[in-house]
């Protein structure tokens, strides 16, 4: 995320507010559900918590389709090709968030099978901590990328 | 091997840098030969020269399929002769094509390797590992009384089921008993559990058929369940409430009113379902018929659970070995009779009933005592004592620390998941972590039996078939 | 169709809870009649008594076939344990089940680590295929006539058998990368 050398002007800040706040209202996940994180990823979206409410119940089967991979779960070693795949077909923009403790340092399961950490696979904008994070969590950590987007550059 | 470690003195760690035996760590020559078979296959380049030679057919089929059992048995020819196989078919028409790992309707990071003529399924493959976690080796480094916290995130959709069938097989290699009312709140969750666990079934197969309110409806079912079991655990998932000796903690005050908010709220939303779905041409016409399985290929198969019941095998381990006291209450077992999505959609439908029922009677006969075992072995001392006595907050610190020791010996505890014979191989040094666990999970044995239910299908039908059999990764992988 | 299923109360009403099944005299005579078998029966204190046939490596599919033929069809599971410094070095676990009869039984075979194979029962049963993959996934273990022993679990390319008590746990050292704060 590179700064700019010098301030930008009214016109450019007023722009980037406006683009940012698109990019926020509508932000569609990719559907990358691993472990137990995705069954509490689903009742975020489900009618009880209803992530609509952030315009973003849409979960998108396509990679191309979708701005934010809630990476939901453990990475297993034989998965971790796969995720990145994913990753390299969703355009630009594109943020991700390490949901639940395995899926950001590997958990409890500090083994032969895991990927500690999906940081080591894909850049990562958010990490949700819990395991696995109930609903609040995940739209806590969600609404702080949103203020995180807000706060940045359009050219990310 | 000089430096073996030690079984005696319990002295687990195992030389690191020592490589394995090289004998023992290479297959044999025909091992190696059917995996670059299987490697071509997968990567679909050509295979190695000695098939071509060895089959004489040129660069088309790799595994010569008349003399292939394992493609024999997909189609059940085995143990059952109920499909009809065209072998007129042109070698051209048939495509593969790869399905998952990330895909909408697996279910998680199944993938399936489908080869196709036309809109046919001749052959299918699932291909399973993308969530292996290694649970079964992280398992031998924690001791028993943090096992817990292991098994629940297994299956994690019946978490209580897990921590049960784990927590009987200590206490059976122990020999404790567990007090009734223990006994009694661990019926009641995994009841609960079930119901939960048929809910999400229930969200995701009316989904997976383009019934998209279903989604929507079984979650906020669900969430009384989940409501309760926070209210109660702390955790709406991966619970670690029942242990070895009883559960974690005693009911909270005013569990009643919860369960009885359950029991009366989920049997008008069955109804519900029911009007939606039951006589729903629709759904009738996506379900009666698909994805059938035999009672034969149900046994040979290691199918259990609703899926062999939906197939009309009298078998439930709730009846047949029962389990923490279930036999105290009346409930009966749904049967189906034509083993299709449909009947599996009725049989767990029915069994949320009867899951209901159970709870009804634990709720009207909940003994009164103690939650959990007073063998100091198993359970720490009570907090007031903590107080007062130096002995016992050493009590308390080894038991936290060292874990206790359980005797040498090896059991298979077997629980009846919402997904089927949930069992697990315990094997006891005499250490205080368990030397070898094992999970016998019925998704796995399901996963396998896929290829059966989708041969000479439609590929239209594949997810209806893959979500009705209900298959939970975690499960399936550990 | 029906239109609900049927409930019916199967025959559990005959085996009340405490009330082990008797003990199993064909099982006795199959482990007889096969060289190298013995049967035990292991009482449970809390649970259900186990019936328990150990058989040499030799035995094994013979054993299989007869326990088939006596009525346990149904394949539940089968598993590998590691014993390390016991010979033989491991031991398959095979677990059948009896539906009509509502018995299940237990098959223990070693096999030494110095050759770690055994023959495959996927011809008797079907269902044992993916659990012989994984143990040889897992152990290393070498299924004869298996149809397609292969690595189930792990990559293709992976090397070595991680449930061996010679392997390691194996760890990654966690580190936080790409963690930017929130302004």
């Amino acid at each position: 995320m590179a700064g700019r050398s010098e301030p930008p002007g009214f016109l450019l800040t007023t722009l980037d507010k406006g683009v940012n706040w698109a990019r926020t209202r509508s932000m569609w996940g990719a559907v990358f559900g691993l472990a137990c994180c995705a069954i509490e990823m689903m009742a975020t979206g489900a009618s009880h918590n209803d992530l609509g409410r952030f315009g973003m119940e849409v979960f998108r089967a396509s990679p191309r389709q979708a701005d934010l991979m809630i990476v939901a779960g453990r990475v297993s070693q034989k998965m971790a090709p796969v995720l990145r795949q994913v990753y390299d077909q969703m355009s630009e923009p594109k943020w991700v968030i390490s949901m639940g403790a395995c899926a950001s340092t590997g958990g409890m399961f500090n083994n032969y099978a895991l990927v500690q950490g999906v940081d080591q696979v894909v850049p990562v904008d958010m990490y949700v901590p819990g395991c696995p994070p109930g609903p609040q969590s995940l739209m806590h950590g969600i609404l702080t990328l949103h203020d995180k987007i807000m706060a940045g550059d359009i050219d990310r | 091997m000089s430096d073996t470690p030690d079984l005696a003195t319990g002295n687990l760690e195992a030389p690191t840098t020592e490589a394995p035996p090289e004998s023992a760590a290479q297959p044999s020559p025909t091992a190696r030969q059917r995996r670059e078979v299987h490697d071509a296959w997968v990567a679909g380049t050509e295979e190695p020269a000695w098939v071509r030679e060895a089959t004489d057919e040129g660069a088309q089929e790799l595994l010569p399929e008349a003399d292939d059992p394992a493609a024999s048995s997909q189609r059940g020819i085995v143990v059952a002769d109920d499909y009809v196989v065209e072998d007129d078919v042109d070698e051209e028409e048939r495509q593969i094509i790869n399905m998952g790992p990330q895909h909408p309707s697996t279910h998680g990071v199944l993938r399936l390797h489908l080869e196709l003529e036309g809109e046919k399924i001749h052959r299918v493959k699932p291909i399973i590992g993308y969530l292996h976690t290694g649970m079964e080796k992280t398992a031998e480094t924690l001791t028993y009384l943090q096992g817990g916290t292991n098994v629940t995130r297994m299956d994690y959709l019946s978490p209580f089921h897990n921590e049960l069938v784990y927590s009987l097989a200590v206490e059976q290699l122990l020999g404790i008993d567990v007090p009734p009312r223990a006994e009694a709140i661990r019926i009641l969750m995994t009841e609960l559990n079930r119901i939960a666990s048929h809910l999400v079934w229930i969200a995701t197969q009316g989904m997976d058929v383009g019934a998209i309110s279903m989604m929507l409806y079984g979650w906020r079912e669900r969430e009384l369940c989940l409501d309760f079991f926070e209210k109660v655990t702390g955790l709406r998932m991966n619970h670690n409430y029942v242990r070895p000796g009883g559960v974690a903690a005693d009911l909270p005050d005013g569990w009643e009113d919860d369960v009885e908010v359950i029991l009366t709220r989920i049997p008008a939303a069955l109804a519900e379902y029911e009007e939606i779905l039951n006589a729903n041409p629709i759904f009738l016409d996506r379900t009666q018929g698909v994805g059938v399985i035999t009672p034969e290929e149900c046994r040979a198969f290691g199918v259990t659970g609703a899926n062999a019941r939906a197939s009309g095998v009298d078998w439930d381990l709730r009846k047949a070995f029962p389990y923490s006291g279930i036999d105290r209450y009346d409930f009966d077992v749904p049967l189906g009779t034509h083993g299709d999505v449909y009947d599996r959609w009725l049989v767990r439908l029915e069994e949320i009933r009867q899951s209901l029922r159970i709870v009804s009677q634990v709720l009207a006969t909940m003994p009164a005592g103690d939650y959990r075992t007073d063998d100091r072995k198993v359970t720490p001392p009570p907090r007031k004592r903590i107080d007062e006595s130096m002995e016992a907050l050493i009590h308390h610190f080894k038991l936290f620390t060292e874990g206790f020791k359980v005797p040498e010996g090896e059991v298979y505890q077997a629980v009846e998941s919402p997904r089927g014979e949930l069992g697990v191989y315990l094997v006891s040094n005499g250490g205080a972590r368990p030397w070898r666990l094992h999970m016998r999970t019925p998704s796995f044995a399901h996963v396998q039996a896929l290829p059966v239910m989708m041969t000479d299908s439609l590929v239209a039908d594949i997810v209806a078939t893959l979500a009705s059999v209900d298959p939970v990764l975690g499960d399936v992988d550990r | 169709m029906t239109d609900a299923p049927q409930t019916e109360s199967p025959a559990a009403d005959e085996q009340t809870a405490a009330a082990d099944p008797p003990v199993d005299v064909a099982l006795d005579g199959l482990a007889a009649a096969v060289p190298g078998a013995r049967f035990e029966r292991l009482a449970a204190p809390t649970g259900h008594a186990q019936d328990v046939l150990v058989v040499d490596r030799d035995g094994y599919p013979d054993l299989v076939a007869a326990v088939h033929e006596a009525g346990y069809d149904v394949f539940v599971d089968l598993c590998a344990v590691d014993y390390l410094s016991r010979d033989p070095r491991f031991e398959v676990v095979v677990v059948l089940l009896d539906h009509d009869a509502g018995r299940r039984v237990r098959i223990r075979t070693g096999v030494p680590g110095g050759d770690p194979s055994i023959a495959s029962i996927t011809r008797v049963f079907p269902g044992a295929n993916f659990y012989e993959r994984e143990a040889f996934d897992l152990f290393g273990i070498d299924f004869e006539g298996h149809p397609d022993l292969t690595r189930i679990l792990l990559p293709d390319d992976w090397e070595g058998h991680p449930l061996r008590k010679d392997y390691p746990v194996g760890s990654v050292p966690v580190q936080f990368k790409e963690a930017h704060k929130v302004t």
